[in-house]
C-alpha cells in the first residue's frame, strides 16, 4: 500500500513536470500479445520508425507512451482511459484489431481527446454531432472499387465472388456491388466459406459452372489461399483478383503456384521502390523504409507499419497548427485545437495516401491511396 | 447440377466425412468408457497437424512443451495421490508411465530439432508426440472427478478445450499451416479426377474402423472396454479397473485424433483453433449414433460430410447452419423413438 502511494506521488510529480514543460504527449496502444499481435507488432515497429523519422513539433519534444492491449477490446478501452486520465495524453493512436479500435472510439468521444485509428473501422459522430477520431487505412469499399475498376480495364465482363462468411466477406461483396453496377460488370456468385473449412470444392464447382471471366477473392491471409488452390485443382485458368487482405507472406507460402498472378489493390508503400519517381508516395515511402531499417534493424515491405507512420505524420502536421493557436499541451483547449487541426488536414502526403480530413468525415483518402499489384514469382509487382 | 458435379461433391463429402468418422469414433469411445464428452478432441487433431508441419520445416513443435508440462503435472498429481495412500511401492511405475514414457518422443524431437526426417518418420514422431496428451489430461483433470455427473464432466471438458486452444496459441502461434501432400497420385476414374490424398483418407478411415472392430471383438482388453461401457459397476465387480480402461480409451482416441490430424493437414490450412469445429461436426455424427453405436456414428459422420459438401454448393453461406440444424430432427427422433430406454444412469 505504502509503495503504491509512493508510486502515485512520483507519477503525479512527473505528470506536473511534463505539464510544466508543455510537452506534447501521445498515447499509443497496439497488440503485442494475443492473436492480433502479428499485425500489432508491425504497428509497433512502424511507430518506432516514425519516432526515428521525427520526434518533435517545432521546438517541442513529443513524448510517446505505449501500452499493450493483448488483442483484447476491454483492455484497449481500459488502457485508453488510463492514458487520458493518468498520463494526460493529447492524442490517442491505436490499435491492431478492428474490435479493439472500435472500442477505443467511445473513450475518445467521452473524454474529448482526438484519436487516430490505424485499423479500418467505421466511425460515427457522437451524440453532439462531433467527431474525435479519424481513420488512417483505406476504407474497404475503396479497396474493392479500385479492384473492380481494374477488372473492367482488363476486359472482364462477369466475375464470380467467394469470400469469408463473416463481416470481411460481407464488406468485400457489398463493396463490389456498386462499382460493378457502375462499370457494367455482372457478379455471378456470392459464395462463402469459413476460415476453419477443410474444403471449398462445392463453392468452386458452382463458380466454375457459371463460367466467370475472373474470380474476386474476399478471404484474408492464410485461408485466403484456399479458394485459389481449389480453383487450380479444378482447372480454372482465369485471372484472380483480391483485396489488400491477401498481402501476406503466409498467403503466398500456402498458395504457392495456385496464387501466382493474383492481382490485389494495395497501398503504394508496399511497392515503394518500384514506383516512378513522380509518384507522390515514392520519396516519403523511401524515407520511411530508411527510418524503419534504422529503428528496427530490418527492412520492411508490409503495409501495416506504414499506417502508424502515416498516423504520426498527420499528428505532427496537425500539432504544428494546434501549437500556433497558443493552447498549451496537456490542456482541454489544446486537445480541441489538435482535433480541429486534424480534421482540417489538407493534402498531407503520406506513404499510403494524400490525406484530406474534413470535420464531416472520418475517412480522408481517395483513389490515389491504392495501386494494383500482381504476384509474380512470390513477389508483389507494381501494375500501373 | 449435373451428374459429374454431384459425383465430385459426393466424393468430397465422403472424404471429409471419413475424417469426421475417425474423430466421431474417438468421441464415442471415450464417452462410452468414461462418460466424458471429450470436447478438446479436435484440438488434439489440430495439434498433430501443427506438429507435423513444424517437423516438416525442421522446427521444434510446440507440442513438446505442452507434453512436458502435462507430464510433470500428471506425475505430481499421481505422486501426491500415491503418497497419501502410502502406496510408495507404486511410485516407480507411476514415474515410468506418467513422466518417462510421454517424454521419450518429446525429448527425441527436442534434441533432433533442425534435422529433417523423411515423411513416415515425421508422421510417426508427431503421432507419438500427441499420443500422451489425452491420457495425461485424463489423469490430471478427469480422474479426480470420475464419479461426477455427465453434465459436470462436460462442463470441465469445455473448459479444458478453451485452456488447450489458449495453450495452442501460445505454443504454435496464430498462423495456420498446411503440410506437403502425403501423395501426389491422381487417378482418372470414369472421367472423374480422384486424388490420392482423398483415397488415402478413405482407406485410413476404413482400416481403422476395421481394426477397432477386431480389437473390441477379439481381445480381452477390447472386451474389458466394452464391459466398462455397458456397466461400470458390473465391470468393476468382475475385476476390470475403470481407471486403466479409461487410460486405454484415451490412448486409442488420441491415436484416432492424431491420424485424422495427419490426414487433414495437407488438405486444408490448420490453425491452433481449427480443431474445435472438426470435433463439433464429428460430434453431430456421434449424436446420430446416440453416443453409443460405432457403426451408426460412422454413418452419421459420413452423412455430415455429404451434407456439408452439398450445402456448400447450393447455399454456402448457410452451410454451418444447416449442418448443425441437423441435430434438431435427430434429437427429436431419438427422444421420441427411444423414450424410456436411456435410464442407465439410474442403475448405478
Amino acid at each position: 500500500m505504502k509503495n503504491s502511494i509512493a508510486a502515485a506521488v512520483v507519477a503525479a510529480s512527473l505528470g506536473f513536470a511534463t505539464a510544466a514543460q508543455a510537452e506534447i504527449t501521445v498515447g499509443f496502444i497496439t497488440s503485442q500479445s494475443g492473436p492480433g499481435s502479428s499485425i500489432g507488432v508491425l504497428y509497433d515497429r512502424g511507430m518506432k520508425a516514425a519516432v526515428e523519422y521525427a520526434s518533435s513539433v517545432g521546438a517541442e519534444k513529443v513524448k510517446l507512451i505505449q501500452l499493450d492491449d493483448g488483442s483484447d477490446p476491454s483492455s484497449a478501452t481500459r488502457n485508453a482511459r488510463k492514458l487520458v486520465e493518468e498520463n494526460k495524453v493529447d492524442l490517442l493512436i491505436g490499435t491492431s484489431t478492428a474490435a479493439s479500435t472500435s472500442a477505443m472510439v467511445p473513450i475518445a468521444n467521452e473524454l474529448k481527446v482526438p484519436m487516430i485509428a490505424i485499423s479500418p473501422i467505421s466511425v460515427a459522430a457522437n451524440d453532439a454531432g462531433d467527431r474525435w477520431a479519424i481513420v488512417m487505412p483505406q476504407p474497404p469499399t475503396l479497396m474493392v472499387k479500385v479492384v473492380v475498376d481494374r477488372m473492367k480495364r482488363d476486359g472482364v465482363k462477369q466475375f464470380a465472388y467467394i469470400g469469408f462468411s463473416d463481416a470481411w466477406g460481407d464488406l468485400v461483396y457489398n463493396g463490389a456491388q456498386k462499382p460493378a453496377e457502375a462499370d457494367g460488370l455482372k457478379i455471378l456468385t456470392n459464395e462463402r466459406y469459413v476460415r476453419t473449412d477443410t474444403s471449398v470444392t462445392g463453392q468452386v464447382l458452382k463458380m466454375m459452372a457459371t463460367k466467370p471471366d475472373a474470380v474476386l477473392l474476399g478471404g484474408a491471409a492464410t485461408q485466403g489461399a484456399l479458394p485459389p488452390l481449389a480453383l487450380a485443382e479444378r482447372g480454372y485458368k482465369g485471372p484472380l483478383y483480391g483485396t489488400p487482405a491477401l498481402l501476406n507472406t503466409d498467403f503466398i507460402r500456402v498458395g504457392g503456384k495456385a496464387v501466382e498472378g493474383v492481382q490485389v489493390s494495395a497501398g503504394p508503400v508496399v511497392v515503394a521502390e518500384q514506383l516512378p519517381d513522380t509518384h507522390f508516395s515514392k520519396k516519403i515511402s523511401m524515407d520511411f523504409r530508411a527510418a524503419y531499417q534504422k529503428a528496427n534493424g530490418s527492412p520492411t515491405s508490409d503495409a501495416f507499419s506504414a499506417y502508424s507512420f502515416d498516423a504520426w505524420l498527420v499528428f505532427l502536421d496537425a500539432a504544428k497548427r494546434a501549437m500556433a493557436t497558443g493552447a498549451k499541451p496537456g490542456t482541454p483547449e489544446f486537445r480541441v485545437a489538435l482535433r480541429n487541426a486534424i480534421f482540417n488536414t489538407n493534402d498531407l502526403v503520406g506513404t499510403h495516401a494524400i490525406y484530406n480530413y474534413k470535420p464531416s468525415d472520418s475517412y480522408g483518402v481517395d483513389e490515389r491511396a491504392l495501386v494494383m499489384v500482381r504476384l509474380v514469382n512470390g513477389q508483389w509487382k507494381y501494375e500501373p | 447440377m449435373n451428374g459429374e458435379i454431384a459425383a465430385i461433391l459426393a466424393m468430397d463429402g465422403i472424404a471429409s466425412g471419413a475424417i469426421y468418422v475417425l474423430i466421431g469414433l474417438g468421441l464415442v469411445l471415450i464417452f462410452a468408457v468414461t462418460r466424458v464428452i471429450f470436447v478438446p478432441f479436435g484440438d488434439i487433431a489440430a495439434f498433430t497437424a501443427l506438429s507435423l508441419a513444424s517437423l516438416e520445416t525442421g522446427g521444434r513443435p510446440g507440442t513438446v512443451g505442452l507434453v512436458a508440462v502435462l507430464a510433470v503435472l500428471a506425475t505430481a498429481v499421481e505422486a501426491v495421490a500415491l503418497v497419501r495412500n502410502r502406496a510408495f511401492h507404486r511410485l516407480p511405475r507411476a514415474l515410468l508411465f506418467y513422466l518417462v514414457l510421454p517424454l521419450i518422443p518429446a525429448a527425441a524431437v527436442w534434441f533432433a530439432a533442425g534435422t529433417t526426417f523423411s515423411m513416415p518418420v515425421r508422421i510417426v514422431l508427431s503421432l507419438a508426440l500427441v499420443l500422451p496428451i489425452a491420457p495425461l489430461l485424463d489423469r490430471i483433470v478427469f480422474r479426480p472427478i470420475a464419479d461426477a455427473s455427465v453434465l459436470l464432466l462436460l462442463t470441465v471438458a469445455v473448459a479444458l478445450h478453451f485452456a488447450l486452444s489458449g495453450l495452442g496459441l501460445m505454443f504454435f502461434g496464430p498462423e495456420g499451416v498446411r503440410t506437403k501432400p502425403l501423395t501426389d497420385a491422381v487417378f482418372d476414374v470414369a472421367g472423374l479426377i480422384v486424388n490420392g490424398q482423398m483415397l488415402l483418407i478413405l482407406a485410413a478411415s476404413i482400416v481403422f474402423c476395421g481394426l477397432l472392430f477386431l480389437y473390441f471383438e477379439f481381445t480381452i482388453q477390447g472386451k474389458a472396454l466394452r464391459a466398462t461401457a455397458v456397466n461400470r459397476v458390473g465391470a468393476r465387480l468382475v475385476g476390470i479397473r475403470p481407471t486403466s480402461t479409461g487410460t486405454i480409451a484415451y490412448l486409442l482416441a488420441s491415436l484416432l485424433a492424431g491420424i485424422s490430424g495427419v490426414l487433414i493437414a495437407p488438405v486444408t490450412t490448420i490453425f491452433y483453433d481449427s480443431g474445435f469445429l472438426l470435433g463439433l461436426k464429428a460430434f453431430v455424427g456421434a449424436i446420430i449414433g446416440a453416443m453409443v453405436s460405432y457403426p451408426v456414428t460412422a454413418l452419421g459422420a459420413v452423412m455430415v460430410g455429404l451434407l456439408e459438401s452439398f450445402t456448400s454448393f447450393w447455399l454456402s453461406a448457410y452451410k454451418e447452419v444447416l449442418v448443425f440444424s441437423l441435430l434438431i430432427p435427430v434429437l427429436l427422433w431419438r427422444s421420441l423413438a427411444f423414450a424410456g430406454t436411456e435410464e442407465e444412469e439410474a442403475e448405478e
